[in-house]
């Protein structure tokens, strides 16, 4: 019997799965388990969520069958493998914004935890640069420079800027870009470099 | 020698899932059955 079983094509023993065999599953399974578990681990790179994944593709292949959704147009593997798929595709949707574990050797700390600090020379680099673009915020005109300083500065919305300044919010938006575009022609002209 | 730092490929040799898992998908597929009312299909898992 499972001789004959192993012997029957995927579509064969998608149909005795719908008819009620339990066997036909798992002779699918055990068929395919290499290929969707290797193709899962390949794009994840991690035992346990590559075991997660592959018993949620599963489930939702057995689902689809039993509830009389599954068409034979495709052919079974690929179809399980565009589950598979998909599926790793949500994973790393959700754990996107998620802090990232490496598990591939030994367990290191500051892959979890990092020290956003400055050491003492990015100190002294960030120091340089602000002085160097204070300068030369100051050689601007004065309508721009305000309304720059207001905005970076100060963090005041363009509303209050405009209140403020007495302009209309587009004026105030338009002095920005054109504090902007001249702030970068004097980095150029001066030669000054703004990133550490 | 310079220290390399590439990462380590990882090592893809008969990767298999746990039996456990095989189980887990077999005794899901033995438990869960669909019963047709009229139009509607529902889901029953029975453990």
């Amino acid at each position: 019997m499972i001789m004959k079983q192993e012997l029957q094509t995927d579509s064969v023993l998608v149909r005795n799965y719908v008819d009620g065999d339990e066997k036909a599953l798992s002779t699918l399974v055990y068929r395919h388990k290499q290929k969707i578990y290797s193709f899962i681990y390949s794009k994840v790179l991690d035992r346990d969520v590559t075991e997660d994944i592959f018993q949620d593709t599963f489930i939702k292949v057995i689902r689809t069958i039993k509830l009389g959704k599954y068409n034979e147009e495709g052919k079974f593997l690929p179809w399980v493998m565009r589950i598979a798929h998909n599926l790793v595709i949500d994973y790393f949707r959700k754990n996107n914004r998620m802090p990232k574990f490496d598990n591939s050797g030994d367990f290191n700390i500051f892959s979890v935890i990092s020290d956003s600090s400055l050491n003492v020379e990015k100190q002294l680099i960030k120091d340089q640069i602000d002085n160097d673009l204070q300068k030369i915020i100051l050689e601007l005109p004065d309508d721009q420079r305000d309304v720059l300083v207001m905005r970076i500065y100060k963090d005041m919305s363009f509303k209050e800027i405009a209140e403020c300044t007495g302009v209309s919010i587009n004026t105030a938006l338009g002095r920005m870009r054109y504090a902007l575009i001249n702030l970068r022609k004097l980095v150029e002209q001066k030669n000054i470099i703004l990133t550490n | 020698m310079a220290k390399l730092y590439t990462q380590e490929s990882p090592k893809q040799k008969n990767l298999q899932p746990k039996k456990e898992s095989i189980d887990f998908i077999l005794n899901y597929s033995k438990a869960l059955s669909v019963i047709n009312c009229k139009d509607k299909k529902f889901e029953l898992l029975l453990n």
